[in-house]
């Protein structure tokens, strides 16, 4: 096993700081749960990284484990309540859920890591329609559309910790986001790990070698279960209630749009998506009706352009920053022309669907609306044609400047290897 | 039938390209959405017409200058991207025509009842829907086996280098041939929007049985497609229509109707109330079994 350099354990042990300090600072309860909900999503999407990124195995339904799992962990806090089940403190409850994750996990893996690709991204789909189904009719289990309801406050276990307060169930997802974090990243260095990645990129000669393609993808998917379940069974602990929407369709889209805007390719990615797209989805879905269209299209955009995800573009910059960063400074012009001119299209972009979300009336019965401070009306024809013609030359402009850039980083990594030759 | 009208398009396109297309269903509801729209200002049969050219078209452009970049990077990105435009989809269309369902009715010229047999009413439209999907059956089923053009298809699809060393232009025959799909979903809104109703969830909804369809009929067999869309559709009806109760089956097994937990629950469930779950039964055990499908020529 490789051990991580002194770069991997700065940047993660300033994590884990800011995830310390982050509620010290930032107390009010909206911010709170948002923080609750980022340290839930992280681990859910570097559980679901360990499938599609490090396995290759595109699931539309991985939040069935992750749902079920909240299903699980709510009937055993109810259990325990009411005394039917022994006692296990609270604080260990996330270890029943990635067991239930785990167990779901190994069952429907078997049939459906058979195969990779396509296929595995159908029977996945096939799962979580048939596990929404199952949600509404297997009732003594998922209580319907109503879900499971319970109460995270057992009693007093160590230190006086009763998981009343929101601030103790952040914690308690804080340590066990860090948790499930070192272990994934552990994992993805064990032989396994490697393995798992062998599967994903050349799965014929994997079995040349000798190893069984079917067990390495199920061991992967039954792994990645595991730390699902224990997302979801934080989250029911978080949200004290399960519904039957954890297991469906659009929790497994949240996810994996999550992921892949996050990127798929670099360990952190996930992280770096969850976090993002949380924050986004608490704050923008107030501002704006359009919210999701957004998050679709930037989805659509990255697949399209970007397929490495945030991370990926991110880390397209390493090997520069390593060898010659002075580079950089020669790169910025063409930085500055690619964002100026992207700006300029998001601004009449985001105009356009703006209006045109008030134009259509089931948003709301007037037309006027407030955009970037400005009151406009969406029936006038003004603000239509600034908004076209922003979106329309900054869209042209952007296909000017982004081959630029594209030749500026190709320049920057052309020096950049001559630099290291030398 | 209106669930093999859907399944033939992305049965077309994925033995054409291989592109399981995930937005599919959604362009199903543009077609439909269309002919509300068309409907609205000139009347049915214009946009009967109208409606699924325009879908198609819309394919083709969304083949040419999106999908097509995508294409390099694999399947999964492909499979990825339509994912993400059924999501843009079908927020664009609630931002148009709002979250409730639109008015698109069944035009009062056939909706009439054309027979009536042992009690039940068979209207006008649905016989001309059954027409409309026969007809299509025909048309694809000839058109790709017996006409040059099907030929072309089909070469496209196995031997790319060679038909286009022979002059043809592949990518065109792509773009075309997702366009054509994309229509025919476009066909299925236009007939089927006013009978299922036609509102933005109409998507999901029916998005997953279709790909069902495809997999239990076997990806690329057109034939397998008209089956198991007939298979899964009278299934489905037959359960709902009939629904037996499994109570005669636990008596059998010795449990009591009163029972607790998740026995009381398990008993008192009808064929009526799994139906929802059958399709979905159906692709696991397929898949389990026999992966090809019922007609499938290579494995998923």
């Amino acid at each position: 096993m490789i051990m991580p350099g002194a770069k991997q354990i700065s940047v993660g042990a300033l994590l884990v700081a800011l995830m310390i300090i982050l509620p010290l600072i930032v107390n009010s309860g909206f911010a709170l749960t948002i923080m609750s909900q980022g340290g839930v999503a992280i681990i859910f999407a570097l559980a679901f990284n360990m499938l599609l990124g490090q396995g290759g195995m595109l699931s539309f339904g991985h939040a069935v484990y992750f749902g079920l799992a909240g299903y699980v962990t709510a009937h055993v806090l109810n259990g325990m309540a009411n005394g039917d089940l022994p006692y296990l403190p609270v604080s260990l409850i996330p270890l029943v859920g990635g067991l239930a994750g785990l167990f779901f996990g190994i069952l429907i893996g078997f049939v459906s890591t058979r195969r990779a690709g396509t296929a595995f991204a159908m029977i996945s789909l096939g799962f979580a329609e048939l596990a929404t189904a199952l949600t509404l009719i297997i009732i003594f289990f998922f209580n319907g559309e109503e879900g499971v309801q319970t109460d995270r406050w057992v009693r007093e276990e160590w230190f006086g910790i009763t998981y009343g307060p929101d601030i103790q169930v952040y914690y308690l997802i804080a340590v066990w986001c860090v948790i499930a974090s070192i272990a994934m990243y552990a994992l993805t260095h064990t032989p396994f790990g490697r393995m798992s990645n062998a599967v994903r990129d050349n799965p014929e000669r994997v079995q040349f070698i000798g190893y069984n393609t079917h067990r390495v993808r199920w061991l992967a998917f039954s792994l990645s279960s595991f730390f699902a379940g224990l997302a979801g069974a934080l989250h029911a602990v978080n949200l004290e209630h399960v519904g039957f929407e954890t297991v469906g369709l659009a929790q497994s889209a949240v996810i994996l749009i999550m992921v892949y805007i996050g990127g798929t390719g670099h360990f952190a990615g996930p992280i770096l998506g969850a976090i993002l797209i949380t924050l986004l989805n608490a704050y923008l879905s107030d501002i704006s009706p359009a919210w999701f269209l957004y998050l679709g299209l930037i989805f659509v955009l990255m697949v399209m352009f970007a397929p490495g995800g945030l991370a990926g573009l991110i880390m397209m910059h390493e090997p520069i920053r390593r060898t010659a960063p002075h580079l950089f400074m020669r790169m910025l012009p063409a930085y500055a022309a690619a964002l100026g001119t992207s700006l300029v299209a998001l601004v009449g972009g985001i105009g356009l669907i703006e209006m045109a979300y008030f134009l259509s009336t089931t948003v709301s019965q007037k037309t006027v609306f407030t955009l970037y401070g400005i009151t406009l009306d969406a029936a006038d024809f003004w603000p239509w044609l600034v908004c076209v013609v922003l979106a329309a030359g900054g869209g042209f402009a952007c296909s000017r400047t982004y081959p630029r850039l594209a030749e500026s980083y190709g320049w920057a990594m052309h020096e950049a290897r001559a630099a290291v030759a030398s | 039938m209106l669930l093999f009208l859907m399944a033939s398009g992305l049965t077309l396109i994925f033995s054409m390209m291989g592109v399981l297309n995930f937005a599919h269903a959604s362009f199903f509801m543009l077609g439909a959405y269309f002919a509300y729209q068309i409907s609205h200002h000139i009347g049915f049969w214009p946009g009967l017409i109208a409606a699924p050219i325009l879908v198609g078209i819309l394919g083709a452009a969304v083949e040419r200058y999106a999908l097509r970049p995508v294409h390099r990077f694999g399947h999964v990105a492909e499979l990825l991207f339509t994912f993400g435009l059924a999501f843009v989809i079908e927020e664009v269309v609630q931002m148009i025509w709002g979250k409730v369902p639109v008015p698109y009715d069944v035009p009062a010229s056939m909706n009439v009842t054309a027979f009536a047999w042992q009690g039940l009413d068979y209207s006008a439209y649905r016989i001309f829907m059954l027409l409309i999907s026969v007809a299509i059956f025909v048309a694809l089923f000839f058109g790709l086996t017996k006409t040059r053009i099907g030929l072309i298809i089909r070469a496209a699809l196995t031997h790319p280098h060679m038909v286009a060393s022979l002059g043809h232009d592949v990518p065109k025959v792509f773009m075309w041939t997702f366009g054509v799909g994309c229509a025919l979903a476009g066909v299925a809104g236009v007939i089927g929007g006013n009978v299922l109703g036609t509102e933005p969830g109409m998507a999901i909804q029916l998005g997953p049985i279709v790909f069902v369809v495809i997999v239990v009929g076997g990806l690329g067999s057109l034939g397998g497609a008209l089956i198991a869309s007939l298979l899964i559709g009278i299934l489905n009806n037959m359960a709902i229509a009939y629904d037996f109760s499994f109570y005669p089956i636990f008596t059998a097994l010795g449990v009591e109707r009163e029972a607790e937990g998740v026995l009381g629950d398990l008993v008192g469930l009808t064929t009526g109330a799994i139906a929802p779950l059958m399709p979905y039964l159906l692709l696991v055990l397929m898949l389990i079994f026999r992966p090809r499908g019922l007609f499938g020529t290579r494995d998923v």
